[in-house]
């Protein structure tokens, strides 16, 4: 039997204002992203824009920065704000106490 | 600590003078309760000792936003009027999640929902008020939600997030706002209207039908005159039926039928009630001792829905307050908003009837409609479609009761044409506004107020929001906030220095200076201090700020990776695929055969599919995968390598010629220079990415005169030049000066960097640099003050004795390990290896 939410760490591996990766075999990264006020989120780890890699930006606000071409991604719902347009898929993500889980079944489609 | 000491810090701080103060306890933490707070600290800080109790569980935030917030154009941070620290700073109690629920007046106390008690001197009731549910079948079916506060609209975010179809039932603002981000989210939205057109408080028939069909083109469809039946559906919403029998289908029922003053509290304690809480002019109820502001009350036999009236309410109760009473006297609404990008205002009262006069201008194409409603020569009503600029003039001239019998010939074409003449300035309507003529209705702000928050420096439409709230909610303002800029400011407002960034009214050099003369010493203590608008910034500001700090403490701060771009961040540079390039230090441009094995054998190891010289006369390595890096560095640091700094802004490279060691032609041991020059100056975090380069004889080789700082060696000495550029803009360098000995081209060098570190701003470069403050600025600095190019001088080299370690090799030794690795790794079948 497959659990629906994997534990994939503690909250304090992520750096706050951060993101760590999630490698899934076969598919693209999942990137988990820690804000200031202690939320987290999970993206598909790549900007809609130009693939981008979104966990190695500027996180400010429920917002990521994409290192490539500063496309502002917001964090809940992986659209892209401002005036350009394009949608990154989110996978839900949780926290237990201070455990971090990942959607197992959204990060595999996601990634797929 | 033990027990007692922890005992007396707790003692210590409730201020003892606190408890000695009438204490006022406010019912409410929304717009009208927190403003009326915000008025009274205004006049008097000290006068009440204060406790705002809130329902919902959060700070006061902007309730007229939550349709941002709902469309995604908002954030709830974004929409926060006063976060926590304004309460703190104030001395306020705030208990939120916990709504009052009985008041004894006879004992002057409130008693909470979980049970807490307090006693007040005054109580203010600012209970807003409370949707509307139309009395239907099926109401209670799960997916019915109103629209009021932000716990609604995260259900109507999660019902959007299934998609599929909505049904709101209210064609007034409410509800064409709620249709209008659920539409943008993506769901299919039928508005169903009750009445014939929609708006019908705030517009006339035509504006309403006009609005209609815009809506309906941006793919809504609007039922009118439609009268729900029942809300159909098994346990959850599954439709919506009409009284003519007509079925819609439906996941989600949004009710904006209209809202209702919230007076339970008050009815169940005996106070005066009518449609609302009764209030005097002072804002008094039938008690003395409790007062009511905002949607909850009724004065004179009205009640108000909209924002504008709650501020000269909050006002004239904050008057009352400290004994020094003005009196509210009514508010005639008034309303501009914009739904889905399309303008609408409307003021007083525009239903005809005995008396009136209609001037009317239509202008269908354009999508243009105007109303003026006239009654004994003034302005009683106005309706605005389309274009709505003169909507400000309009009402002031209503509020004032002005004769417009003179103005009436050309009234309808707006300020413009009635001050005489088709070319007047547009200007002019904006600059006829009196000093107390709202600008911005969100926010209560007077043309006054504005154009003071101008004249005491905010300079552009981000420090205007940001210092006096002015056009910071639903925008609609904006132009007039320009136009009273460039009014107030002339020519400045274009070419007047810009703000750091939108979180701020500060431009780059007040934060610098700030920075400095309160000794700050951290980025969460530079917003604190200096009034961020954003609880952490943003990607332009925080790098700028992190380089500011470093730049003012050398040693002590403390750099904030998160607050780096990815390529500092990493120590490389990040290419388009999300791998990364490296580049070795090679001093001078020179190198040596354990180098160049070291690179090729790294090549070779890692894969690199491509390996460049570069021109700054470095190796550049390509198509290195994150994970690999630190490895990377280890090999290369085995060799004596050391980062290149290719990836910063910081000193990238020294450029040189071989100079007299081997050219016929050269000087001066170029070379030799050059390396002396990045020893000296490697590691140096800058505003932008500094270059320079040595050339051994005027020929220049080394193209000296587009760097950062050049040198070119002649016989009697090194001339030293400053400012070029090869990029996009190319420019030649300025001549600064030429010295005699190696020494002081080295001291010039260390000068010149450091007063292009305290001084230019964040990513400009040496070149616009430059031109901005002027060659003779930068001479009289480095080559005239003698004394002060030493000292300038001394603070590079102490700077860099912080700086020149090399990143590289404590990642290597496996520091920021995290950074390099991923957290999990997720298979298709079992379980989860964690790294």
């Amino acid at each position: 039997m497959t659990a629906d939410w994997i534990d994939i760490g503690r909250i304090d591996e992520i750096p706050m204002r951060g993101a760590r990766t999630v490698l899934v075999t076969g598919g693209d990264e999942v990137a988990v992203f820690r804000t200031a006020d202690g939320e987290v989120f999970a993206l598909a780890n790549r900007c809609p824009h130009k693939g981008g890699p979104l966990s190695q930006g500027i996180v400010h606000g429920h917002r990521v920065a994409c290192p490539l071409h500063n496309w502002q991604i917001a964090l809940a719902t992986g659209e892209a704000q401002g005036g350009d347009k394009g949608c990154t898929p989110t996978i839900p993500v949780r926290l237990s106490g201070n455990r971090v889980l990942l959607c197992r079944a959204s990060a595999l489609k996601a990634a797929a | 600590m033990d027990f007692h000491e922890q005992h007396r810090d707790v003692m210590t701080n409730n201020r003892p003078s606190d408890a000695t103060l009438p204490h006022l306890v406010v019912i409410g933490n929304g717009m009208a309760g927190c403003r009326a707070v915000e008025e009274l600290l205004a006049r008097d800080a000290a006068r009440y000792r204060i406790t705002i109790f809130g329902a919902e569980p959060h700070v006061n935030y902007n309730r007229i936003m939550l349709s941002p917030v709902l469309a995604g154009e908002k954030c709830f941070d974004e929409i926060v009027i006063n976060d926590r620290s304004w309460y703190a700073d104030n001395g306020i109690e705030l208990i939120v999640a916990d709504p009052i629920e009985t008041i004894d007046r006879a004992a002057k106390k409130v008693r909470s929902r979980s049970g807490r008690t307090v006693r007040y001197d005054r109580l203010l009731i600012a209970t807003g008020s409370d949707p509307f549910i139309i009395p239907v079948p099926g109401r209670d079916l799960q997916g019915v939600v109103g629209f009021r506060d932000m716990h609604d609209v995260d259900r109507m975010l999660a019902a959007a997030e299934q998609g599929g179809d909505a049904v709101v039932i209210g064609g007034g603002l409410l509800g064409l706002e709620a249709a209008h981000g659920l539409t943008l989210r993506g769901m299919r939205v039928t508005v169903l209207h009750i009445m014939p057109t929609l708006m019908e408080r705030q517009l006339d028939e035509a504006a309403g039908w006009l609005l209609k069909s815009a809506l309906e083109a941006r793919g809504q469809t609007i039922l009118t005159g439609a009268d729900t039946a029942e809300i159909i559906g098994d346990g959850k919403v599954e439709g919506v039926r009409l009284k003519d029998g007509r079925e819609i289908p439906a996941s989600l029922v949004v009710m904006a039928t209209g809202i209702r003053p919230s007076v339970a509290l008050a009815r169940d304690c005996g106070l005066d009630v009518g449609r609302g809480i009764k209030v005097d002019d002072q804002m008094v109820t039938s008690d003395p001792a409790v007062l009511g502001v905002g949607e909850c009350v009724e004065h004179e036999g009205q009640v108000y829905g909209l924002v504008a009236p709650l501020w000269e309410m909050c006002r004239a109760l904050a008057d009352g307050l400290i004994g020094r009473p003005s009196g509210y006297r009514g508010s005639i609404p008034s309303t501009r908003l914009k739904v889905a990008g399309l303008d609408v205002f409307s003021a007083g009262d525009f239903s005809g009837g005995d008396g009136t006069e209609d001037i009317v201008l239509r202008d269908a194409s354009r999508g243009i409609y105007k109303r003026l409603v006239l009654k004994e020569d003034r302005i009683v009503g106005a309706v605005l479609y389309g274009d709505t600029a003169d909507g400000s003039w309009y009402f002031d001239l209503m509020r004032k009761g002005e004769d417009v019998a003179a103005l009436r010939d050309m009234l309808i074409f707006g300020h413009t044409y009635a001050s005489g003449g088709g070319r007047a300035d547009p200007k002019a309507a904006v600059a006829a506004l009196s000093d107390d003529a709202e600008i911005c209705g969100c926010n209560g702000v007077s043309k006054g107020e504005v154009v003071a928050a101008i004249t005491n420096g905010a300079c552009g439409l981000d420090a205007v929001r940001a210092t006096c709230k002015a056009s910071a909610s639903c925008g609609s303002c904006t132009g007039l906030v320009e136009t009273l800029l460039a009014l107030t400011l002339g020519d400045e407002v274009e070419s007047g220095p810009k703000t750091m960034c939108k979180c701020t009214s500060f431009t780059h050099d007040d934060v610098r200076r700030e920075i400095v003369s309160q000794g700050l010493h951290a980025i969460p203590e530079v917003m604190q201090k200096l009034h961020w608008s954003t609880p952490d910034g943003c990607a332009a500001c925080r790098p700028a700020l992190n380089y500011y700090l470093l730049c003012a403490l050398p040693g002590e701060y403390e750099d904030d990776q998160q607050s780096r771009f990815v390529n500092e961040r990493l120590h490389a540079n990040i290419q388009k695929d999300g791998t990364y390039s490296v580049v070795p230090r090679m001093w001078g441009g020179l190198t040596n055969p354990r180098e160049l094995r070291a690179i090729a054998d790294v090549v070779e190891k890692y894969n690199a599919p491509m390996v460049k010289v570069t021109g700054g006369q470095r190796l550049d390595i390509f198509g290195i995968r994150k994970e690999d890096l630190p490895a990377v560095w280890a090999d290369l640091n085995a060799a004596g390598m050391v980062s290149g700094h290719a990836y910063g802004k910081a000193l990238r490279t020294v450029k040189t010629c071989v100079g007299s060691e081997w050219c016929r032609f050269g000087t001066q041991d170029s070379t030799g220079l050059g390396v002396k020059l990045e020893k000296m100056s490697w590691g140096s975090w800058m505003p932008h990415k500094f270059k320079i380069a040595v050339s051994g004889c005027p020929r220049n080789c080394a193209e000296a005169t587009i760097k950062d700082f050049g040198v070119i060696c002649v016989e009697s000495g090194y001339e030293l030049h400053i400012g070029g550029n090869g990029g996009i803009k190319v420019r030649v360098t300025d001549l600064l000066c030429k010295v005699a000995t190696e020494q002081e081209a080295l001291d010039h060098c260390g000068a010149f960097i450091q007063l292009y570190r305290e001084e230019a701003r964040y990513l400009e470069r040496t070149a616009p640099w430059v031109e901005r403050v002027g060659l003779d600025y930068v001479k009289r600095r480095i080559v005239d003050d003698e004394a002060g190019r030493e000292a300038l001088t001394l603070r590079f080299l102490h700077a860099q004795s912080f700086s020149q370690e090399d990143p590289w090799a404590a990642r290597a030794a496996g520091a920021d390990r995290q950074l390099h690795h991923p957290m999990a790794q997720l298979q298709p079948m079992p379980a989860v290896a964690a790294e």
